[in-house]
């Protein structure tokens, strides 16, 4: 692509998705706010009463952290479609736009509630009197003269407002909602600091644009210019119009492929993609779920097909605490998945993506550890990392109780730096996945796990209920299926992961088709 | 000269907070129509709350207000508010509104059209002597004190009422243009017979524009009469002494002039 870095070319090819999406669901989020924000500030200059509690009200929700907010109405509202589901027979999507314009507008409202009934209250007390004196009604007084004294002081908060959510909104990629954040996500879990730095940038610019626009309107009010309030708004629609008009000019697509939030999930979705493209069948994604998201997604139909684990699903979804062979999960899963949630397994890829647990082969051979039977006498004096989920899984419980395991010290960090800290010898044990790229690259010792403690990770690609019986989809997908082994598997993660030579996952997907079809 | 008070102030009583502070205390008190009274006292002596009840801005807490013979409880605030002009403390121009909005926005709030509006917002700047071309389209920020306290005059007479209501009106201004503004207002209220209440604390000014003078002291009316019987005859102890400023600046200035300047 002539001289342009490949993963610059790739952040442009999602632009206009990732920036239509982030501009709906950021704009709809401040309309909200202001729509419910203004007339209780209005209502709270009147009530003395009634500010107290709403400010600190306000307050609080602006206390919470973005992420946790976004995160926190997804099972709420999870809870709402259902109960609609049973009172009404029609549920809603519990996924995506809602929680994120929820969690924003709520977000939103702070500064504007402040502002303006700080900037209300503080109007000198003679012009109130005088505006009364001269025979306005208590309306008249408020849009006459109230809110133009005031406005520069709300147009303020209106300002702050706008960045925080523009900011916030890239927080919305892990409940399933597009945004610039997308790039922030992905761009971390593969390493890709590009990708990182073009949704930061990205959505900087986009809120800075806004604010100077925002900014120019209110100058353009306050000073009666009326070309600078006309250029404000027209700047302003311009640039939702040119936000918003490839998002929806872009045919839409068919099918709608999942990934979760780490390497392989990408190239596996952009892999899914390609042969669906391939096939002629169009197609959109859904980035940087969560674990349990995605499933509910599958099975609620708000994404057609995705890339699972055998073992996530019989711990988390099945519940089930035993651990069985490889094929007997497969099959009862199988089972399960389509009696209880209508899902169909469209088949294993080939390969496991298991927690297992790795240690530097130095280190290993210094202690004599090959095993994790070995590993119980000298954990006491050892530290392991862990992603942010695994303490908190079964798979930990399960292999702790099996074997007996005491650590001197566990740390939780993003699975990104878990091998670096390992190599680094911050810790000495990390839970590693067994189709990890960084296993081979640095020369890990998985250690064998003889009490078959942990559950098979098989991957294996999930169709949702309205797609079970889809037949270009199962043709479209069906090369795949059962011909990527582990090491092949890892080879194409390491070529997104790596530092030199990273590939973006749509060019390690392609990669990897290509020594499929060679084989 | 119409027989029915402009106002009427009969036994009315006032009382703030819970009760304890009383601001009014049994005021019986008559303007009689094309009227001007000036109430004077000093600051807490309750005036501008007598003032405020006439338009309803405070009400009684017993006694009756009437406007026109009229009870005002029967009247709509909002709407004796248009009928009546009021020239605020400070003059409350609005910050926001050029000249000629503030003028016109009790027309505006009657909902007289614009064409209407635009005439009588350049008769009532030649009214007040100021130019309406250079005038109109300025913000109260870009005036002197004396032309906002003009134009705040000619707000107040905007929608042509027949009583204007002026708290301290002029009171902010250095002595030139007080007497200036004061003296215009006065030919104003003659020449568009109006009833005229104003509240100063300055005797002086008082004496030198109204027809009568109340006095009010802690709440009470304790003396009133026109400026000549409150000169010479005053019975209250406190109304002497008010008077007695006036009256030896008078003297000296006439002693002045006598003796040639010196």
């Amino acid at each position: 692509m002539n001289g342009l870095d490949p993963r610059i070319a790739d952040a442009l090819v999602r632009l206009p998705d990732y920036l239509g999406s982030h501009v709906i669901v950021s704009v709809t989020a401040l309309a909200l706010g202001l729509a419910i924000s203004l007339p209780l500030a209005i209502l709270a200059t009147r009530r003395a009463g009634l500010r107290w509690p709403l400010l600190a009200f306000a307050s609080l929700i602006q206390t919470i952290p973005g992420l946790a907010l976004l995160a926190l109405f997804y099972p709420l509202l999870l809870g709402v479609s259902a109960l609609t589901e049973a009172v009404f027979g029609t549920g809603f999507s519990a996924l995506g736009f809602l929680p994120s314009v929820i969690a924003l507008t709520l977000y939103s409202m702070l500064p504007v509630l402040r502002n303006t009934v700080t900037g209300i209250l503080g109007i000198d007390p003679a012009i109130n009197q005088a505006a009364l004196g001269v025979g306005m009604t208590p309306r008249q007084s408020l849009w006459m003269v109230e809110m133009p004294l005031a406005l520069p002081v709300i147009m303020a908060g209106i300002r702050t407002s706008a960045v925080w959510v523009i900011g916030t909104a890239t927080l919305s990629t892990p409940v399933g909602q597009t945004s610039l954040g997308n790039y922030i996500f992905a761009g971390l879990q593969t390493q890709n600091w590009v990708s990182v730095l073009f949704g930061c940038v990205a959505a900087a610019v986009l809120a800075l644009v806004v604010d100077q626009l925002l900014s120019l309107m209110e100058s353009g009010v306050s000073q009666r210019k009326r070309l600078r309030v006309v250029a404000g708004a027209l700047g302003l629609a311009l640039a939702l119009a040119a936000a918003l008009v490839p998002a929806y000019s872009r045919p839409t697509a068919t099918y709608v492929v999942g990934a979760k939030t780490f390497t392989e999930q990408y190239i596996l979705a952009a892999l899914i993609q390609q042969r669906l493209e391939a096939n002629g069948l169009s197609s959109a994604r859904r980035d940087g779920l969560g674990s349990t998201v995605i499933f509910e997604a599958l099975a609620a139909g708000e994404i057609d097909v995705y890339v699972d684990y055998s073992g996530t699903i019989w711990a988390n979804h099945m519940r089930r605490t035993e651990t069985k062979s490889r094929e007997e999960v497969l099959a009862e899963m199988g089972e399960w998945l389509r009696s209880e949630r209508g899902i169909e397994l469209l088949g294993d890829l080939g390969f496991e993506n298991a927690y297992a647990l790795a240690m530097r082969r130095d280190r290993a051979n210094e202690l004599g550890i090959k095993t994790i039977d070995d590993l119980v006498r000298q954990a006491p004096q050892l530290a392991i990392g862990g992603d942010y989920e695994f303490f908190d899984r079964p798979e930990w419980a399960a292999l702790r109780d099996a074997y007996g395991l005491r650590f001197r010290n566990r740390r939780q960090m993003d699975s990104t730096f878990m091998y670096g800290a390992l190599v680094n010898g911050d810790v000495d044990v990390i839970s590693a996945f067994s189709s990890d790229g960084r296993i081979a690259r640095f020369d890990l010792l998985v250690l064998e796990d003889p009490k078959q403690a942990l559950p098979p990770y098989d991957a294996v690609l999930l169709a949702s209920p309205r797609r079970a019986e889809d037949q270009d989809l199962r043709r479209a997908l069906s090369p795949i299926i059962g011909r990527i082994d582990v090491e092949l598997m890892q080879q194409t993660n390491l070529r997104a992961d790596r530092d030199e030579d990273k590939e973006t996952p749509a060019q390690a997907a392609r990669w990897l088709w290509e020594q499929i079809e060679r084989r | 000269m119409d027989s029915t008070p402009a106002i009427e102030f009969d036994n009315v009583f006032k009382r703030f907070g819970d009760g304890r502070v009383v601001a009014l205390d049994r005021i019986s008190l008559r303007v009689a129509p094309r009227e001007f009274l000036a109430i004077v006292g000093p600051s807490g002596s309750g005036k501008t709350t007598l003032l405020r009840l006439i338009n309803r801005l405070a009400e009684p807490s017993e006694g009756t207000v009437r406007f026109a013979g009229e009870d005002i409880r029967n009247s709509d605030p909002i709407e004796l508010r248009r009928r009546i002009g009021y020239v605020f403390q400070g003059v409350g121009l609005f910050p926001h509104m050029t000249v000629a909005e503030n003028i016109a926005i009790t027309p505006r709030l009657l909902g007289w059209d614009a064409a209407k509006r635009a005439a009588r917002v350049d008769e009532l700047l030649e009214l007040v002597r100021l130019s309406p071309a250079d005038y109109r389209d300025r913000f109260p920020r870009e005036l002197s004190g004396g032309e906002r306290q003009r134009i705040g005059v000619a707000r107040a007479i905007a929608a042509e009422p027949r009583v204007v209501l002026m708290d301290e009106p002029f009171g902010a201004l250095d002595p030139l243009t007080r007497d200036a503004v004061g003296q215009d207002y006065r030919r104003l209220h003659d020449e568009l017979g109006l009833t005229t209440v104003m509240i100063t604390h300055d005797m002086l000014e008082a004496v030198l524009l109204a027809d009568r003078i109340a006095v009010l002291h802690e709440g009470k009316l304790i003396e009133e009469g026109t400026p000549h019987q409150l000169m010479t005859a005053a019975e209250h102890e406190y109304v002497r002494e008010l008077m007695r400023t006036p009256r030896t600046q008078a003297a000296r200035l006439r002693r002045l002039m006598e003796d040639g300047g010196r």
